[in-house]
Order: structure tokens, then sequence, then C-alpha cells
């Protein structure tokens, strides 16, 4: 049977509980991974590892950091995310709410770009495939 | 200082799980000088002596061409003080790998009870990160293996010896 959006989000909640060492009601859909939640570059190891073994699924590394977009030259110029990269990026990321980052598409501010929310949505997504 | 935290190996299933005793003795300076008057085994280094067990089955899982370290302790749990004259048990199974680093179940037995839950995280070092190259001196990995006596025990997930490394 398929997991309910809110079962969804319990289960990720669990796991940045875990990982992030965060209060329960800290982990709101809208809490960034690192502005909101404190989280490093090697908790975002930790949280795949978590997620993968709660729901089951394979996280491949380029789905939820995709470094080789925004470290190519043909996506990216002067620091900034050209439309090209923002195409890809959103292929890439359908998962991902990319709006207010697609106002000022700085790479330097990727990093703290996703949401608890927006986990949840690429895990609906993978346990829907 | 020496920095061996795992006495010997006593099982080595490549890919799965290994075992090891760590024998804790008042001659280790850091047994009487951790809790002066109350002798024992700092737990930070039975979580060392797990992550050597650990880190070194994680390693081998990827042929020694990964640089495992010490990422993250998830878990900690702490049942007993290790006492000189104290032998523990470890044993480590690997739960998960990934293509940047590894986790490990980790337990230490005392006297046939249980003394402390571990869970490790291993991240594999990206090439010049904090360092470039290998983490150990040529040869010095494959002596301190053979100090533990793993290759004694060790074997492949058909239960034959380990092959011969040449990177270690």
């Amino acid at each position: 049977m398929a997991l309910s959006q809110d079962e969804i989000f319990e289960k990720v909640q669990v796991a940045l509980v875990d990982a992030l060492g965060v209060d329960d009601d800290e982990v709101t859909r809208e809490a960034t991974l690192v502005g909101d939640l404190g989280a490093e570059s090697i908790d975002f190891l930790d949280i795949v590892f978590k997620l993968e073994k709660s729901f089951g699924i394979t996280i491949p590394r380029e789905e939820l950091s995709p470094e080789d977009i925004l470290t190519n030259s043909q996506y990216v110029q002067d620091g900034v995310v050209t439309s090209d990269g923002m195409s890809e990026l959103k292929r890439r990321m359908p998962w991902a709410n990319l709006t207010e980052f697609e106002k000022n598409p700085r790479v330097q501010d990727f990093g703290n770009l996703l949401t608890a929310g927006d986990l949840c949505n690429y895990v609906e997504s993978k346990v829907g495939e | 200082m020496r920095w061996l935290w795992v006495d010997r190996f006593t099982e080595f299933v490549s890919g799965s799980h290994a075992s090891g005793i760590k024998n804790v003795s008042l001659d280790e300076e850091v047994v009487d000088e951790y809790c002066p008057g109350y002798p024992m085994l700092p737990l930070t280094l039975i979580i060392e002596g797990l992550a050597q067990l650990g880190g070194i089955l994680v390693a081998e899982h990827f042929g020694f061409e990964k640089r495992v370290v010490l990422a993250k302790v998830g878990k900690a749990i702490y049942h007993r003080p290790a006492r000189p004259g104290d032998q523990l048990k470890y044993f480590v199974r690997i739960e998960a790998t990934q293509h940047d680093g590894a986790t490990v179940s980790c337990t230490s037995h005392c006297d046939g009870t249980l003394q402390a839950e571990i869970e490790i995280m291993f991240a594999f070092l990206e090439e010049g990160r904090f360092t470039s190259g290998p983490l150990f001196n040529p040869g010095d990995l494959g002596a301190m293996l053979r100090l533990m006596s793993m290759f004694h025990v060790a074997v492949d997930a058909d239960g034959n010896p380990l092959r011969h490394y040449t990177n270690i």
C-alpha cells in the first residue's frame, strides 16, 4: 500500500531528528536543511543512509546533489546558474521548489535550498517508482 | 602514541561482518589516567576500536581503494564500564554502503553481557579533501592488519581466504 504524504513526512522527520539532533517540532516542511536545521555536508550522507533504510529505496548521489551541474561551465557563468542550467536543475530535481532560487540563482546559495518538504517530495517520487 | 585499539581479529567475512577482541590492561596509561581512582577504558576508545574493526571491514569491501574515515557516531549506548582484566568482544556488521560512505552497527560484549552498542558512519575522503594520496605509508596498513592477525581469519563471501592485496 502506498504511503500517504503524512506518513512520508513522519518518516523523513524521524530521519532528520536522528541525523541532525534537532527536535521534532523544528522539522517542518518549510525548514531548510542547512539554514534552519544546521545540516553540514557530512550530514547529507547520513540522511541518505537513513532515508534509504527507512523507505527501502536507493538514492544515487547525483539525484540529491547535482554538483556536476553546478560545476559545469556550460550551466554556470560568473557564479550564477544560467537559464540552461536552471532547465537542467528542474529536469534533474522536479521534486524541489526552485522558485525562490531562480530569482537570483547564485551557486553559493544552492546549498541552503533544500527543505524537509523537498525531501518528502523526493521520497514520494522514489517510493512511487 | 600507539593507536591500535583492537588486539586481534577473531572473524572477518568480506563485505559482511567482523569480530575482534580487546583486552583491557592496567598497563595502558589511558586506563588509569582517564578517571583517576576508577581505572577503565574510555568509551571513546571502545568506539575507536570498533571503528578500526569496521573501517577495515569497509575498506576491504572496496578493495582498500577508498580513503575510509570515521565521520559520525550515530548512536552510542554504554551499558557498563570496561575495567582492567576485562576482555571485550567486539562485533561489527556492515549495514549499508554508498558511493561515498558506509554505515556499520557494532556491539561490545564482556563476560557474555552486552557492554556497548554503537552505530558508526564512515565517509570516503575525496581526493584533495584534507590531504591527497593514501592515508597510510606504503606497507603500514598491511603491517597493522598482520599485527592484528586479520589474515589468519579473513575469508571472502564464499569462505575462501582473502586474495593478496598489493596496495596496502
